[in-house]
């Protein structure tokens, strides 16, 4: 299973996680865990994924969370979890 | 499992401090296309270096768009052309041809730069080493995205002082050849001493002769990283200095060696090394010279440079040793003027001048790089100024390179302008004594005594 990162940056407002949500579960993408902080004012959003099972391609996926982002003005990254492994695990 | 905090960290030093994945570049031998027949060896070269990489561009922008890090340049490094053009090229019009076939391939697969337009010549040039050397200056004034470099010496072989005195000729006729375009030419031409085999950064990567067919060596860089961890241990002792410099080049390698070693995956080639330079842009906060000055220097070149840079660049290498098995290249700290707004800054405020900038060498890779000089130097006296580093690298039994730009036209204290990542470079003046009589010599230089380290 390779899972992916989604992180969600931007001025807190009603509805992200529901907007993202909706999203993940209309793409099959199952959700394996959710966490969120407050960093220098910023809603800062992480989630986990698992796209084994997502009816579109990575690249695919990522463009339209990245428009979904748009839309609700914050920026929405999808990542192969790997870089953050290999950077802060030995 | 990640938390949250690893992930900001990360997507904090590729979005703010510009960490990226300076080059992917594919390293192709072309022993196998050598042919007597000029027109075969072009056909040879262009089918292979297009079969092999026409899949890379699009592989580095997959691998970018899956893990969100920037991979700024895919290239292609190729087998010496003095070596495989030897059988069929007799004239400097053959050599071209060869330059003019890597450019058109170079676009074909969409890669910004192909090294590998050079000689190996540590010891002595044979005629074909010699024509390709005379063919520089056209090659580089009549193509785009060919790269040259020439190995004119090495610890365990001297340095070749005939190839020397030819270069600082071809360095002044290659600007001259390409003065209307700010003497563009000579920021492609590098001259080496123990140059690598493995090199993926430009302008002196090669595929040695040493390498297999293909292989996938990975340059990573993170000037901005280093800077912005060193701000947060301001006035601390050096042993945390040290560790703070460790631990960040051992985060920006590992994203080097995962990106190495998918780009390996996906293209099937053999992944060979990670290269640990930092290598710094124009941009602002992509800069060694900013890191320099966070270690608590005024500007680059104040008493105690020296020291600073050699111990950032043993801290990088050792952090950078446990993220990679595979490490190779140059790996150490760039310190080009034309490409580093810092560098650019402290010659400006004239802190740091040329002989500074050699000394700095003797603790860094790689050499003397970028630097524009007056355009009226003499051919004898860039002879000289190479001379000088191709020893520093021989005695030091470090690679050392001179990639220097006699500004056509132009004085000290003048600019010229590359633009894109080669920057700009103000004009440096250079000592007014004459070496001529050192120079004209001809012959070369004896290796070097190994023991007896003083």
């Amino acid at each position: 299973m390779k899972r992916t990162v989604i992180t969600v940056v931007g001025k807190d407002s009603v509805g992200i996680i529901a907007r993202v949500c909706t999203y993940l579960a209309n793409n099959n993408i199952n959700i394996l865990d959710i966490s969120q902080t407050i960093v220098q004012g910023f809603f800062n959003m992480m989630m986990i994924v698992d796209m084994s099972g997502a009816s579109k391609d990575f690249e695919k996926i990522a463009d339209e969370l990245e428009q979904v982002g748009a839309e609700i003005g914050v920026i929405i990254k999808a990542q192969h979890e790997d870089i953050f492994n290999m950077m802060h695990r030995i | 499992m990640i938390n949250i905090n690893e992930v900001i960290e990360t997507n904090k030093m590729i979005e703010q401090e510009k960490l990226d994945v300076r080059t992917i570049t594919l390293g192709i031998s072309l022993l196998d296309c050598a042919d007597s027949n000029l027109d075969e060896l072009n056909r040879k070269i262009y089918d292979k270096i297009t079969r092999i990489a026409s899949n890379l561009v699009s592989t580095g922008n997959r691998i970018q768009k899956e893990y969100g890090i920037p991979i700024v340049n895919k290239r292609i490094a190729v087998t010496p052309i003095a070596l495989v053009g030897a059988a069929a090229c007799k004239s400097v019009e053959d050599y071209v041809s060869i330059a003019k076939t890597l450019d058109k391939a170079a676009v074909a697969v969409g890669v910004n730069f192909i090294g590998g337009y050079s000689a190996l010549v540590s010891k002595a040039m044979t005629e074909s080493d010699r024509l390709l050397i005379e063919s520089i200056p056209m090659a580089l004034s009549q193509t785009e995205r060919v790269c040259s470099s020439v190995n004119v010496g090495s610890t365990k072989t001297g340095i070749d002082m005939n190839a020397v005195k030819l270069l600082g000729e071809i360095i002044l006729k290659t600007a001259e050849a390409t003065k209307d375009r700010d003497c563009i030419g000579c920021a492609k031409l590098v001259v080496f001493c123990n140059a690598p085999d493995d090199n993926p950064f430009m302008a002196g990567a090669f595929h040695g002769v040493t390498e297999g067919d293909a292989v996938i060596n990975v340059g990573v860089s993170g000037p901005g990283v280093v800077k912005k961890a060193l701000e947060s241990v301001r006035g601390a002792d050096f042993e945390t200095l040290c560790e703070t410099i460790k631990k960040t080049a051992f985060k920006i390698t590992r994203v080097g060696q995962l990106v190495a070693r998918e780009a390996s995956r996906l293209m099937n080639i053999p992944f060979g090394i990670i290269d640990l330079s930092l290598a710094p842009t124009p941009a602002i906060g992509d800069s060694v010279a900013e890191i320099l000055k966070e270690i608590g220097l005024e500007e680059v070149g104040a008493p105690g440079t020296t020291a600073a840079l050699a111990l950032l660049n043993d801290q990088v290498k050792k952090g950078g040793v446990m993220a990679s098995s595979y490490v190779g290249g140059l790996s150490g700290a760039f310190i080009p003027v034309s490409e580093d707004q810092g560098m650019i800054d402290s010659v400006e405020a004239g802190a740091l001048t040329l002989e500074k900038l050699e000394a700095m060498t003797c603790v860094c890779s790689v050499g003397l790089d970028m630097i524009a000089i007056p355009g009226d130097t003499k051919a004898t006296t860039i002879s000289g100024i190479i001379a000088d580093e191709m020893a520093i690298g021989m005695v030091n039994q470090k690679t050392t390179a001179v990639r220097i730009i006699p500004a056509i036209g132009k004085k000290a204290g003048e600019r010229v302008e590359f633009g894109g990542l080669l920057g700009y470079a103000p004009v440096m003046s250079i000592n007014r004594f004459d070496c001529g009589d050192f120079i004209n010599r001809g012959g070369r230089i004896p290796a070097p005594i190994h023991s007896f380290k003083n």
